[in-house]
């Protein structure tokens, strides 16, 4: 070593600085390997180039419904109680909640949350409601509760001011406000609704229960049960009205609930879906409830807008795919009078 | 009474204490500042009001209270609070600037951070004196000459509201982009321990700092772009937006001229070593060989414990005329003169512009409660607090719409977002009652809007027969209805026959607006199918806070 740090000097002086063998070696080789790696890569990368496609959709239509049992009725309409009454008669009438949510069931609970408006402007489904639907799946042996909608107004202010979000926690339910990232691509598979993006909670859940409040609607005529469903959707909803009865069926079709309680306390039979005046609100103390959507949506708008079937195009479409019967009177209703 | 600030016990003390209280009133800043968002509480139906929004900063800012007192001849709400900074400045000099503005604390920590530009000899050459420093008190001059005649343009200056804006519109935005882009991948992953980790901390960080909703604001980029350099300009001359351009700390520097704490400088035991300008943090010349400038110290005592012979201490009640001090702002009275001409100037050539008078903007849509706008721009900072509190996003901020003399005032998007029907989080934020504050009663979009004869109303909804489905293609929509807020809805539908391109008659709704009930909150608009270009669109006329913008006789 010492030999080599005297002579070193003396080479630099009289010519060029060179490498030793071994150095001018090991520099081609990593210059050599680099080569290798960036062409390695570069080709590797060239055969990876694919045109982007939208995220695979899930392809599952989401049936939660339970086997029709003959001794329970397919609909009941209870009157002239207050929410949380009317809720217990009208389970007890269709054979109890544990007739629908079973032990370490995940039930999601689907009220009408749409709107910044209060309970007594009813545009959002009565919060009692949701509350003792809530107690009823925990009392079932529910795993987990959740109450979830995605609100058209801004969602902290509608969940807090129709008094839901108050009334679900107390009651143990846990409240998911719609988050832009929990939405998943759904191939609906329907006439007018293929791929739309489905807020994640509705497709994870093993039970589902629809709790929509009955409301006047300029286009449709009345918002009643399936409308409902538009609230598990993200995307451009606004697109929906254009073919507004298809897409119902459509969404009739992919989301069949485990039991469906429609709010008739209140109803909002003027300036719907939204509402706003008191004078636009009728106090009715009623609730249809059942397994049957299609009944229970054909019986509330002869009931309180007197549309037939015929009016409302998307009753005859979910009938036809066998989804439920408008010709509700054929079937063995339950009526309960309260108080 | 011979009280003494320095010396051996407190040498090392002060200096602590003023970073607790810099980093304690900056928290405190971000925290109301994240905190400046819609956060309900559970429980009730009621209205939701703000608890502590970062407004209460601006209360303590005396600039702001000054200029708002001499544009509107009043002070609005909290503004008095402002004495608690303005008071003692009057007896302890600008501790405000050294020990409690978060826009000094910001440069301050910057400004400390190693760089080339201040190395050694440097350093301390940029430490001295500069007469650029005097540009500040122009700008204060021009700024409150302004507001006097009726713009608040000193606003684009004003630390805090450089510092809501920069922060709430540009920085937080970006911060919850990158922490989501972070998240979202962890929340994603198919390893159950990533997952759940990732979930635990998106829940943590949501409750926290993190937005309902990643906001998006117009000029965000510039906004940030700005702040960043002049905290980048800070590493090459410490705090040079505090000493060149900051018109709070002109205003609190003239205020200290009659303080009773200064500076002693003990000129027997100085050997000019230089070590006090070091750490200088006002460039105010703490140096024996120099006088001391009284208005441009920031109070931060690193000069007392660098000091190796102990030659300076800070004292009450000195024997001003035997210290070399210069004790007011060494401005001059051509310079004080073009300040004053500049800020006299300003309003009239705004004004003759057109905007205001003639040729206002058809989309400038100002919050509910705004006040005319005349007297909107004289009362708006630009802080950009309402633009952070709204929960849709819609409030963003102008680049030309309101003139120039308005840029950076808030309007309304509907595009981006309406106005939330029963919400007047803006109007509660805005320090200076450029947005008036009012209730959700009196904006009376809520209940009974057929019976509030006199809601706020932000414009007129308009239609575009060319675009509009029902109206030009035989296609039924009306979301536009369904989304009209107020009941009597404004949007009214008539049933027509209308022949699609197959030659089939079909019976459809078309929409109409009653300007009589339409409160121009922008649902309509924001809920239109044809998303870039509305077939339905808010429009400013018929705006209740301009008596001459209506469109109507006789609205009721």
């Amino acid at each position: 070593m010492a030999e080599e740090s005297d002579q070193k000097p003396k080479l630099a002086a009289n010519q060029p600085a060179g490498l030793t063998r071994r150095e001018a070696m090991l520099q081609l080789l990593r210059v050599g390997g680099m080569a290798a790696g960036a062409t390695a890569a570069g080709v590797w990368l060239s055969e990876h180039s694919f045109r982007p496609v939208p995220a695979h959709a899930e392809q599952a239509r989401r049936d939660h419904r339970v086997a029709n049992e003959e001794q329970y009725p397919r609909i009941t309409v209870v009157q002239g109680g207050e929410p949380k009454e009317l809720v217990q008669t009208a389970l007890e009438n269709l054979g109890g909640m544990k007739r629908f949510v079973s032990k370490n069931d995940s039930v999601v609970v689907k009220p009408n949350i749409a709107w910044d408006r209060t309970p007594e402007q009813a545009a959002c489904t009565n919060p009692d409601v949701v509350a003792e639907v809530v107690r009823q799946c925990w009392q079932a042996g529910a795993k987990r509760v959740i109450v979830t909608d995605c609100s058209c107004n801004e969602p902290r202010r509608c969940y807090h001011r129709s008094g839901i979000q108050a009334a679900a926690l107390a009651a143990g339910a846990e409240v998911i406000l719609p988050d832009t990232e929990k939405f998943r691509e759904v191939e609906m598979g329907g006439v007018v609704l293929k791929n739309w993006p489905v807020f994640g909670p509705f497709l994870d859940a093993d039970k589902v229960i629809n709790l929509p409040i009955a409301k006047h609607h300029s286009l449709v005529g009345c918002t009643l049960g399936m409308k409902n469903w538009y609230g598990i959707l993200g995307g451009e909803r606004n697109r929906l009205h254009q073919q507004i009865h298809q897409s119902l069926a459509d969404l009739a079709s992919f989301m069949l609930p485990t039991v469906t309680l429609l709010d008739a306390y209140r109803i909002l039979v003027r300036n719907g879906p939204t509402g706003g005046n008191l004078e636009d609100v009728e106090l009715k103390k009623t609730m249809v409830a059942g397994t049957d959507p299609v009944a229970i949506d054909a019986y509330a708008a002869k009931a309180w807008w007197n549309l037939d079937p015929a009016q409302l195009p998307y009753l005859e479409m979910t009938q036809a795919r066998g989804l439920g019967t408008v010709d509700y009177d054929k079937l063995p209703v339950k009526f309960s009078k309260l108080g | 009474m011979r009280c003494v600030l320095g010396g051996s016990v407190a040498k090392s003390r002060l200096p602590l204490l003023r970073r607790i209280s810099q980093i304690f009133f900056l928290v405190a800043f971000v925290a109301l500042l994240v905190f400046t968002s819609l956060r309900p509480t559970s429980g009730g139906t009621g209205d939701i009001h703000m608890r502590a929004p970062v407004r209460l900063f601006f209360e303590w800012d005396p600039l702001v209270a000054l200029a708002n007192a001499l544009s509107s001849h009043g002070l609005y709400r909290g503004l008095l609070w402002s004495l608690l900074i303005l008071l003692p400045t009057l007896f302890l000099g600008r501790f405000f600037c050294g020990w409690i503005c978060p826009m000094g604390t910001l440069q301050h920590f910057v400004g400390n951070m190693p760089s080339e530009a201040k190395r050694g000899k440097k350093r301390i050459e940029s430490n001295r004196y500069k007469r650029w420093q005097t540009i500040k008190y122009v700008v204060l001059a021009a700024g409150l000459v302004a507001a006097f005649f009726g713009s608040m343009a000193i606003g684009w200056l004003d630390p805090f509201s450089l510092l809501v804006r920069s922060v709430g519109l540009a920085i937080l935005p970006a911060f919850n982009y990158a922490v989501r882009a972070v998240l979202l991948p962890l929340e994603h992953s198919h390893v159950a321990a990533i997952k759940a980790t990732g979930e635990t901390l998106h829940s943590i960080l949501q409750a926290t700092v993190l937005d309902f909703r990643q906001t998006h604001f117009a000029q965000g980029l510039v906004l940030g772009a700005l702040f960043i350099a002049i905290l980048a300009l800070s590493l090459r001359v410490t705090r040079i937006w505090c000493r060149s351009l900051c018109p709070l700390g002109a205003l609190l520097g003239v205020v200290s001229r009659w303080s009773v704490l200064g500076l002693h400088k003990d000129l027997s035991k100085c050997t000019n070593c230089n070590r006090c300008l070091l750490h200088c943090q006002g460039g105010d010349d703490p140096i024996g060989s120099a006088p001391w400038h009284k208005s441009e110290c920031l109070m931060c005592m690193n000069c007392v414990g660098a000091c190796p012979e102990e030659s300076l201490t800070f004292k009450f009640f000195r024997d001003a005329k035997a210290e070399r001090e210069i004790s007011t702002p060494d401005i001059g009275r051509r310079k004080a003169l073009t300040g004053l001409a500049a800020g006299a100037a300003v309003v009239p050539l705004m004004r003759a512009n057109t905007g205001l008078g003639k040729d206002r903007h058809d989309r400038l849509l100002r919050p509910p409660g705004a006040l005319d706008e005349p007297d909107f721009l004289s009362r708006c900072i630009r802080c950009g607090e309402c633009m952070k509190v709204c929960p849709n996003n819609s409030l963003q901020p102008t680049l030309e719409e309101a003139g120039l003399q308005g840029l950076w005032t808030p309007t309304l998007v509907p595009r981006i977002g309406y106005c939330e029907p029963s919400c007047v989080l803006c109007s509660e934020v805005c320090p200076t009652g450029a947005i008036w504050q009012i209730t959700p009663k009196e904006k009376g979009w809520v209940v009974g809007v057929g019976q509030n004869k006199n809601p706020v109303r932000l414009g007129t909804a308009f239609y575009d027969r060319g675009r509009c489905l029902p109206w030009a293609e035989a296609i039924d929509c009306i979301v536009c209805e369904e989304w009209c807020p107020v009941s009597p809805k404004a949007i009214y539908v008539e049933e027509a026959q209308v022949v699609d391109s197959s030659g089939k008659v079909k019976t459809l709704k078309q929409p109409r607006v009653d300007p009589s009930r339409c409160v121009g909150c922008g649902a309509c608009e924001y809920a239109c199918p044809l998303q870039e270009h509305p077939a339905v669109y808010v429009t400013s006329i018929g705006e209740s806070r301009s008596p001459s913008a209506q469109i109507l006789l006789n609205r009721n």
